[in-house]
Order: C-alpha cells, then sequence, then structure tokens
C-alpha cells in the first residue's frame, strides 16, 4: 500500500467511525420521534417503524425486486392521534402556556437585573465594589438548592406558594451571580474611551448606557436572554417545590409524571409531548449556538 | 476635644442626627434624628421579639383543648423572622456607623476652615455619586432575599434539629443543637455508612462524568479537524443535537431506552441471543449507565469548544513542525493538546462542579435507584445532591440536608477557590484578594 492508498485507507476508515457514531447520537431522537406516530400506547408495543413488514422488506432486497419492497412499506401504520389526544384529553397545551410564560418573563427580568449590575460593577466605582463582587462569587459556589426549604417557606408566606411569579422571582434571583459575572467581564474589554466621547458631547449615564454600551454588548446580551429562557425549560426541581397544582405544571413536571406514574402506559403519549417541546427548543438552541459557546467561553476566562 | 471634628462624632455617637445639627446641616440632621425616632417607637418591640424567637425558637408547643387545637409558637417561622430582623437590624447599625463618620468628616473639613455643605450641594453630591447604587439595588434586593437569606437560613437549620419525626413545626418545637447533627452524620451508624457511599459514589460520579465526556470530545473534536473530512458542518450538527435537546426531554427517553423489560436496547440485546442487561436494576449496570448516558450528553460541548480552539491555531506550527519531521502523533502531543487543554482547564473543573451536582440526570434517569438497603433514604446512585432532595421533599430530615449542603460547599469552593486563582479574574488590579 503505497501513502496516498493508505491515506485514502483511513478517511474512509474516519468516515465510516463517523457514521457510526452518527447513527448512535440521533438513534434516541429517531426513537422518539418515531414512538410519537406509534399506534397505541405502551412502551413495548413501540416499534422504529411501527407495522412495517419486514420479511417482505428483506425479501424484496433479496429478490432485487423493487415492488416487494415497496410493498412492505405500505403496510406501516403512522398514527397522529397522539397530538391530538394531547390537546384534547390532557393540560398539555396549558403546560406549554405555562412554561412559555415563565421562560419569557424570567428572561425579561433575568437579563435586566444582570445588565444594570453588570453595568455598575464594571463601569463605576464606588464604596462596597469589591465586597460586592466577592460575594457574587461566593455565591456561585453554593449549591442552588441549599435554600430550597427558605425559599418554600418564604413563597409560603408571601403567598406565592404553586404560583407562577414566585417561580420566575426564584429563577431570576438564581441566575444574578454567574451571569452578573460573566456580562461584567464583557464590559470590562469594551474601551472606555468610547463612553468618555460620548460623555464630552454630553450624554448622561442612562444614554451611555443604551446608545453605547448596548448595541456592542449583543453576542453577551444574547447569550444571557438565550439561556435565561431555556433555563425554566430545563429546569424539574424548583418547578416541583413550587408548583402544586395541575394546571400550573409546567412541561418538565407534566411529561415526567406521564412515564413514572403508571409503568409506562402513555409512553406514546409522552413521546408526541417531548417532540413539541424539543424540537422549538433544539432550533432556538442550534440558532444562537454561537452565542452559547462564546459565552461560555467567556465565563471560564474570567 | 475642642475640635469641630471630635465634638461632630461624639454627638452622632449619642443620637443619630445630633453631630449634623452641630454642624448646621439641619435637613440631614433632622431627617437622620426622624429616622432614629421612627425606629425607637415603631421597631423597638418587633425587633426584641424576633430576637427572642432567633434565641429560643419560640417556647410553647401546640396543645389541643378538647377538639379545637391551639396554635404554639411555629419554629421555622420565628427563625426566618429572626434572619430578616437581624439583618435589618444590622444594616440600621451600618447607616449609624455612616452617619456617624458623616459627621467626623464634615467636623475634619471644619477644622480645615472649609464650610460645610448645605443640603442641596449634599443631593447634588448623591445624585452623582449615587447612580450605581441605583443600578444595583434591583439585583441587591433580588440577591438579598432569595439567594442569600435562603443561604443563611439553610445554614442555620444545620445548628438545628429540623426533622421528622418529632421536629416538625407547627406540631412541636425545633431547638439549637450546635454541632450534634455534623457529629451525628459522622457518628451515627445510619447516617455515616451512608454518607460515605454516597460521598465517594459522588466523586467517583464528578470524575468519571468530566473526564470521559472531555476525552470522547477531544477525539471527535480531532476527528472532525483532520485532513479530509468531508461534510464537516453536517457531521458537527448531528453531533451537537444531544446538547441542544432539552435535557429532562432526552434524559427521560433513555430511561425508556434502557427500560430493562421494554427498553429497545435489551429487545436489540435479546435479539443479538444475549442475556438481558439490567441497565437500571442493578448497581453496578445503573452506574456504567449513567457514565455511558453522560458521554451522550457531555460530549458535544467539549467537541464544539475545543474544534473552535483548534481552528484557532496558527498553521505555521503545523508547518514548521512537519519540516522539523514530526510526526502526526508528535504534532498533537506537542502542539494540539497543551493548547487545548491550556484554553479549556478552567471549564474542566466548571464541569466538575456541575457533574458534581447533576440532579436532572440522577433522579430523571435512575431516581436514584435501584434501592440499596445499607443506605438510610438513599439509592445505590444518589449522589450527595439527590440524596438532599431525597431527605428534605421526601423525608423531612432538614438539618440533616442543610449539613449535608454544606460539606458540598466546602468540596466545591475549595475546588473553585482553587480554579480561580489560577485564572485572569484575580490576577487584575481591580478585582480582589
Amino acid at each position: 500500500m503505497n501513502r496516498k492508498q493508505k491515506n485514502r485507507f483511513s478517511t474512509f476508515f474516519k468516515h465510516l467511525l463517523l457514521t457510526f457514531v452518527a447513527l448512535f447520537t440521533i438513534y434516541p431522537v429517531i426513537w422518539i420521534v418515531m414512538g410519537s406516530f406509534n399506534p397505541g400506547s405502551s412502551l413495548f408495543t413501540a416499534q422504529v417503524i411501527p407495522g412495517m413488514n419486514w420479511s417482505l422488506f428483506w425479501e424484496g432486497m433479496r429478490e432485487f425486486n423493487f415492488h416487494t419492497v415497496m410493498e412492505s412499506f405500505r403496510s406501516i401504520r403512522l398514527t397522529l392521534s397522539h397530538y391530538s389526544h394531547l390537546f384534547q384529553e390532557t393540560n398539555y397545551l396549558l403546560w406549554y402556556k405555562n412554561t412559555l410564560k415563565i421562560a419569557f418573563w424570567n428572561m425579561v427580568l433575568s437579563t435586566f437585573l444582570v445588565v444594570t449590575a453588570a453595568y455598575a460593577f464594571s463601569r463605576f466605582r464606588f464604596p462596597g465594589r469589591k465586597q460586592g463582587l466577592m460575594t457574587m462569587l461566593v455565591l456561585q459556589m453554593f449549591p442552588g438548592f441549599m435554600g430550597m426549604i427558605a425559599i418554600y417557606i418564604l413563597l409560603l408566606q408571601l403567598n406565592l406558594l404553586d404560583n407562577h411569579w414566585g417561580l420566575i422571582l426564584v429563577y431570576a434571583g438564581g441566575s444574578i451571580p454567574f451571569n452578573a459575572w460573566l456580562v461584567k467581564g464583557y464590559f470590562d474589554t469594551l474601551p472606555k474611551s468610547l463612553e468618555e466621547a460620548a460623555k464630552i458631547d454630553g450624554a448622561g449615564n442612562t444614554t451611555i448606557f443604551a446608545r453605547v454600551l448596548m448595541p456592542l454588548s449583543v453576542p453577551i446580551l444574547v447569550f444571557v436572554a438565550v439561556s435565561n429562557f431555556i433555563g425554566p425549560w430545563m429546569d424539574f426541581i424548583f418547578a416541583r417545590l413550587v408548583l402544586r397544582s395541575n394546571e400550573n405544571k409546567t412541561l418538565a413536571i407534566g411529561l415526567f409524571e406521564m412515564v413514572t406514574g403508571r409503568g409506562n402506559t402513555e409512553f406514546t403519549l409522552f413521546a408526541a409531548g417531548a417532540v413539541l417541546v424539543a424540537v422549538p427548543i433544539t432550533i432556538l438552541f442550534m440558532t444562537f449556538q454561537r452565542f452559547m459557546v462564546e459565552g461560555l467561553k467567556a465565563g471560564a476566562n474570567k | 476635644m475642642r475640635s469641630h471634628k471630635n465634638r461632630g462624632t461624639l454627638l452622632s455617637i449619642i443620637f443619630m442626627g445630633f453631630g449634623q445639627l452641630y454642624h448646621r446641616q439641619f435637613v440631614k440632621g433632622g431627617l437622620f434624628i426622624a429616622l432614629e425616632i421612627y425606629l425607637l417607637l415603631f421597631w423597638t418591640l418587633p425587633f426584641r421579639n424576633a430576637m427572642w424567637g432567633l434565641y429560643t425558637l419560640g417556647e410553647t408547643t401546640q396543645t389541643r383543648v378538647g377538639f379545637t387545637i391551639v396554635q404554639g409558637d411555629h419554629s421555622i417561622f420565628l427563625l426566618i423572622e429572626g434572619i430578616i430582623f437581624l439583618i435589618c437590624g444590622l444594616l440600621f447599625l451600618w447607616m449609624y456607623v455612616l452617619a456617624i463618620r458623616d459627621a467626623r468628616r464634615v467636623g475634619f473639613q471644619r477644622d480645615q476652615g472649609k464650610k460645610a455643605n448645605t443640603f442641596k450641594q449634599t443631593w447634588t453630591v448623591l445624585a452623582d455619586k449615587g447612580f450605581p447604587y441605583f443600578l444595583l439595588m434591583p439585583s441587591v434586593l433580588f440577591t438579598a432575599f432569595l439567594t442569600i437569606l435562603p443561604l443563611i437560613f439553610g445554614i442555620a437549620i444545620a445548628f438545628t434539629n429540623y426533622s421528622a419525626p418529632n421536629h416538625i413545626p407547627p406540631a412541636s418545637l425545633v431547638d439549637w443543637v450546635g454541632f450534634q447533627t455534623f457529629i451525628d452524620l459522622f457518628n451515627m451508624k445510619t447516617w455515616n455508612r451512608t454518607f460515605l457511599g454516597v460521598f465517594s459514589w459522588t466523586i467517583i460520579w464528578a470524575v468519571l462524568a468530566t473526564v470521559t465526556t472531555f476525552f470522547v470530545g477531544l477525539f471527535f473534536a480531532v476527528l472532525l479537524n483532520s485532513k479530509g473530512i468531508r461534510f464537516r458542518k453536517f457531521w458537527r450538527s448531528i453531533y451537537i443535537l444531544p446538547w441542544a435537546i432539552p435535557s429532562f426531554v432526552s434524559i427521560l427517553i433513555m430511561r425508556n431506552l434502557f427500560n430493562g423489560e421494554f427498553g429497545p436496547i435489551n429487545q436489540y440485546v435479546e435479539f443479538l441471543g444475549l442475556a438481558a442487561v439490567p441497565w437500571l436494576s442493578d448497581p453496578n449496570w445503573a452506574k456504567f449507565t449513567l457514565v455511558l448516558v453522560n458521554i451522550w450528553f457531555g460530549f458535544p460541548f467539549w467537541m464544539v469548544l475545543m474544534s473552535g480552539v483548534m481552528t484557532s491555531i496558527d498553521r505555521e506550527l503545523y508547518q514548521a513542525a512537519e519540516v522539523d519531521g514530526a510526526s502526526g502523533r508528535q504534532r498533537f502531543l506537542g502542539i494540539t493538546l497543551p493548547i487545548v487543554m491550556f484554553s479549556t482547564a478552567p471549564l474542566l473543573i466548571m464541569n466538575f462542579a456541575g457533574n458534581f451536582n447533576n440532579f436532572n440526570l440522577i433522579y430523571l434517569l435512575t431516581q436514584g435507584g435501584p434501592v440499596n438497603i445499607d443506605y438510610s433514604y438513599a439509592g445505590s446512585t444518589d449522589i450527595l445532591i439527590s440524596w438532599i432532595y431525597k431527605l428534605t421533599l421526601e423525608q423531612s430530615q432538614f438539618a440533616i440536608a442543610s449539613v449535608i449542603s454544606i460539606l458540598i460547599f466546602f468540596v466545591l469552593a475549595a475546588v473553585s477557590i482553587w480554579n480561580f486563582r489560577r485564572t485572569r479574574a484575580f490576577k487584575e488590579e481591580d478585582t480582589m484578594l
């Protein structure tokens, strides 16, 4: 084997490996999507391609009979009934709305809190600044859930238990230390001369912030906003702690109960629900992928 | 003693605002005096009650007279109230100190022959200097009430006996017990066996989860960046999927895939003529499954990050190495690996901390199971954080759960401080330490 052949062989082998692992990677995805179209309801009866007549398929393949192969596909039975069932007979739509509401307001509130704090820490020197930064650093090290009991009791006393606003407040409060550090780090890298120029032109603090700093900070702001929007979609613990009634649930809890409650009898329904959650969030994530990576990298370097 | 400075200071110590009056700053002084009078009149009694509550955690238990229940003291509410009042009290004390310092400073200025600021001047200075505080106000309030207060409360709980079945308000009272709960965790057989088991699995888990995802990610980053790969973008988009899908969805999917009885994976295994694998029902297999599933979740992050780093490495470095006759392996070990390691090391620590507390994966995939009869309230795959969850929400063992979370804090704080010391934030003159 000469060098060129060797190279070609190794490239082929690499592609083979990539394909193989890609199959493993997307298998759960395909499986859940197909599961949602499966007739029947339990995990046991769920098949990757429901109703497919495999023996006919292999027979056609063996005999190179295109017609027989096509015939084998005709027995495939897919159904959309789980999707309609989801909307008509469960509170799924309501959970979706709840989650969307919580995610949206958490995004707005968190971004506001984080940006104002980061701006103050990055651009002003005031007594208490060092201590404030130090406090935020230490707060990041506590497991968020250490204060769980206290949060529970606080919300109970404020009458915010089983209330979406209670949950939004908890999320927004928890997101401040880490994100404010991150955004502060980003603001620090922006040249101060720009603001000084604006100040000479007579701009006030607020104008400088809105007109000069904000437009330059789009990547990090997108990161903070998107991660705070996605956060509530992923969270299970606090949602479970705060939200009690069926009509206030979020998707994470609703779907969890679908597959753990009564021995997987609602598996296909869960599959349909999972697809409807995962698709938009995945698209959102893929769109902002670049920002996510950069944001995390910035967080690590700070 | 004759100077304005000392007189102003002394008068301010006697009563908040007297110093300012002495300096003829009537509006400012008046405001301070009004504040102290208001607090003395309306807050003395509630404050004393709150301190009593904090100290005793309640004295009267709930009693029953005939069929009616007579409410006693609720220790936990008293505790929270006490903490809030204590914080407010400290804030007031701090303001008092500021007022004294202000009187001292103005007195010093007068001693130097300067005139004290009028109220209008003070106000302008305040409005200008106060802008950052104004910006910080909302986040400080949020952090104070939703992060710091709960944390203080959580730490306080560790020093009480707040736990089922005998110390759950409102039916019964909670008492301060000092370090007793800490001692129990290490000395009582029911607790220390579970603690040691869960703790060591948590460490093993966090290390395994971090290392495996890191190297698998590295492997694929190298593979994708190597020569002759076609459709790079396509492969990358596929591999990034596990990272993009909401984790609770994919964990629940995995839970079904690995289902021992009906799961498709075991169906394939049996189809191949092998015995069904107890993926989630055997302790060791369950641990193995967790690590395996975690690789699926974790490697895309590293892969994306590392391919980013690799593409930014200067091509000339490789060319120079090639001229010197370095083999592919040498180039990788000598150039790629050090650069990648250097820029991803801080994230490695963050990732470790994340895995250490990866509640979602453990709880949603195995719920800590399978059952371990040697453990109290924990299953074989429970890590500390999921054990705490069970202890609080399912078993009401709040005191012991608080102790464990304090211990987690020490582990993570040690790791993070070590990490932060090595990163840039620490070396900047204006940040800290």
